[in-house]
């Protein structure tokens, strides 16, 4: 059977996808194209004269040592967020799926981070962890250690990683529990039968038919920790202290529109640009195909 | 090999819901043990309770010898093949059947004679590379089958393990689960909804209805002594005749017996004839054809009574009250709308008690 809608005129369909067309025309492509322009030109510093200068601003990029130590740091981020994230809310999700007595509360509870905005949980999380106003930090230092994010950065770089990874667990958890949920109970009680001890059963089965799901989540973390946290970064450290919490989208910003260097800024974004395109196509490739058992 | 006995089984829900209220069965070493029923009387929570997967709130199980009330599923060496084959979808065929042999630590060679041998008998052996999603639903249900054997445990549990199939595969399938629990001799225990499956498969059958037992025995005696109403109307296919003894018509038939305490009557629609003779002792209905069922071997007459009966005990299948079926050979077809008259012989005739729940000897 065919799904087909007849339209009577030609017109009517090109109305009725105008408007999301527009949104995206305006809002994704018109600001990339932009970028994709922008890269390419250099602009003296009173914005007086621009000049067309071909690839210079990459090759400029690529000479920067600060560049790849944004880069290394962003991958080091993201693979830190995205680990301990989803460790822990597959941890949570395990758990939640038990039938507990109030167990939707616990679920509805586990859920509400998600609902907070990045820069307000950076914001929360610094009244926690802030060196002189924060509860957290009080006991920290009763425990003995030296707990300064705002002159340390290593520290600096921990406060944004548990930021970054305590909002994304909510999502993760979501995600956890509907895929536990789809696992056949009776497939894991023939496991049980089979004399495989809890912890066995998991890793054995649980965890592999889990495999397309954390496949998928781990692109949108990594995604996630790409991009989204630029208002944890912003509200917590603003970059630092020194670069030592410094993104590339972060980078972006702090060259483009603090530093004034917008030709930099534009080949920053679309290399950036360039890298989504890659983590989605291996997304749509494998999640899609491959990471089925 | 092992006896498994159940001894007065109770499961009560947190919510104080009784689903098994006193359960006594005990089956033998190598016996093939049917628990049938209609839906919601309590048999796949019973098997369920012999395999560790629901707790025991009251009485004890007993396999082999041991109480297993408190022992977890994998350790009461038990294997079950489920309704929806529970098969891990990520493993192969082989895997599939050798992940219980290496849970328990078995060694990689004898575990590849084992699931070798087994795939063997159930014509598995070429596809023992493949993904479960990759086989027929009658594969799966033998790979379900291969990784309950591949194991020798002592008891085979089966939740009704043939109703995802099409009605061909289960009849062919069900011989083979017969063939191969004679071969193997292990005692098992068998689910089914299906009256034909359980007749034709259990060396014991237990009726269940609301949680309880209403029968245990050999099936052909079940079938020639229900103990109840509710079994003379789940065994067999159509369903036995059953009607009140009140009225005229059929009190003045049955007087002289000792059937004076009984309330209901019931007659095998088999156990008719069309004839205008009354057997002596026996009990005549005159009837109304109105419809026929001839399905080749055997006709089906639907009538009606002219008296209304009042009805019943009311029980699965059972026929509107006034309306009677009759099996003949499939030679023989009333016209619809003729009136008839069929007759059973005394020998012929089950009498219960006025609430179903006793047969009374003609």
């Amino acid at each position: 059977m065919q799904k087909q809608a007849i339209f009577q005129s030609k017109l009517l369909p090109y109305a009725l996808v105008a408007p999301q067309l527009s949104i995206v025309l305006i809002f994704f492509y018109w600001p990339a194209l932009q970028a994709m322009i922008q890269s390419f030109l250099l602009q003296d510093a009173f914005g007086l004269s621009t000049s067309f200068v071909w690839f210079d601003n990459y090759l400029e990029l690529f000479r920067e040592r600060a560049y790849f130590e944004a880069i290394l740091r962003t991958f080091f981020f993201s693979f830190a967020i995205a680990v301990s994230s989803l460790s822990f809310a597959l941890l949570l999700a395990v758990m939640a799926d038990k039938p507990l007595r109030g167990v939707m509360l616990y679920r509805t509870l586990l859920i509400w981070p998600y609902a907070v905005a990045p820069p307000v949980v950076g914001v929360l999380w610094i009244f926690m962890l802030h060196p002189s106003l924060g509860v957290l930090s009080r006991y920290l230092r009763a425990l003995g250690v030296d707990w300064n994010p705002l002159l340390d950065g290593d520290q600096a770089a921990t406060l944004i990683i548990l930021a970054a990874a305590w909002k994304q667990i909510s999502y993760n958890f979501l995600f956890f529990l509907a895929g536990l949920q789809s696992i056949p109970r009776s497939v894991l009680e023939a496991a049980a039968i089979d004399g495989a001890r809890p912890m066995r059963r998991f890793w054995t089965v649980t965890f592999p038919l889990l495999s397309p799901t954390i496949f998928f989540l781990l692109v949108v973390n990594i995604v996630y920790a790409f991009f989204d946290t630029f208002g944890i970064i912003d509200t917590m450290t603003r970059g630092g202290p020194g670069k030592s919490t410094e993104t590339l989208v972060y980078k972006v910003y702090t060259d483009g529109l603090l530093g004034g260097n917008l030709g930099s800024s534009a080949a920053q974004s679309v290399i950036l640009m360039i890298m989504v395109i890659v983590l989605t196509g291996i997304q749509f490739r494998f999640v899609e195909r491959k990471v089925t058992y | 090999m092992a006896n498994v006995t159940l001894r007065s089984v109770r499961k009560t829900y947190p919510g104080g819901f009784e689903a098994i209220k006193g359960v006594d069965v005990d089956v033998g070493d190598g016996q093939f043990c049917v628990l049938v029923g209609p839906s919601g009387c309590g048999k796949s929570t019973l098997l369920r309770m012999v395999a560790g997967l629901e707790t025991v709130t009251g009485g004890e199980i007993d396999i082999g010898g041991r109480v297993v009330n408190g022992i977890e599923p994998a350790d009461r060496d038990i294997a079950m093949v489920f309704q929806n084959y529970a098969l891990y979808p990520h493993m192969s065929v082989y895997n599939n059947m050798a992940y219980g042999l290496r849970n328990r630590g078995m060694a990689e060679a004898e575990i590849k004679t084992r699931v070798e041998e087994a795939a063997r008998v159930l014509e598995l052996s070429s596809m023992l590379e493949r993904k479960p999603r990759q086989l027929s639903g009658g594969q799966r249900q033998r790979v379900a089958m291969g990784r309950a054997i591949v194991r020798q445990p002592k008891v085979f549990l089966f939740d009704e393990p043939l109703s995802n199939l099409d009605a061909k595969l289960r009849i062919a399938m069900r011989v083979e689960i017969r063939k191969l629990q004679r071969r193997l001799n292990t005692t098992s225990i068998y689910v089914t909804h299906d009256q034909l499956e359980a007749m034709t498969l259990a060396d014991i059958l237990v009726v269940m209805n609301g949680g309880q037992v209403e029968q245990v025995g050999n099936p052909l005696d079940i079938y020639e002594k229900p103990a109840t109403t509710f079994v003379a109307s789940f065994i067999g296919a159509p369903p036995m005749n059953l009607m009140s003894t009140r009225p005229e018509e059929i009190r003045s038939q049955l007087a002289g017996s000792n059937a004076a305490d009984a309330g209901i009557l019931g007659i095998r629609p088999e156990d008719f004839v069309i004839t205008d003779d009354v057997p002596a002792g026996g009990v005549a209905l005159p009837l109304t054809v109105e419809a026929i069922e001839r399905v080749g071997a055997e006709t089906f007459v639907y009538g009606s009574r002219e008296q209304e009966d009042q009805r019943v005990a009311a029980t699965p299948g059972e026929l509107p009250p006034g309306e009677v079926i009759v099996r003949i050979p499939g030679t023989q077809a009333p016209a619809i709308g003729a009136k008839i008259r069929v007759a059973a012989a005394r020998a012929k005739l089950h009498l219960f008690s006025d609430d179903g729940r006793k047969r009374l000897e003609a």
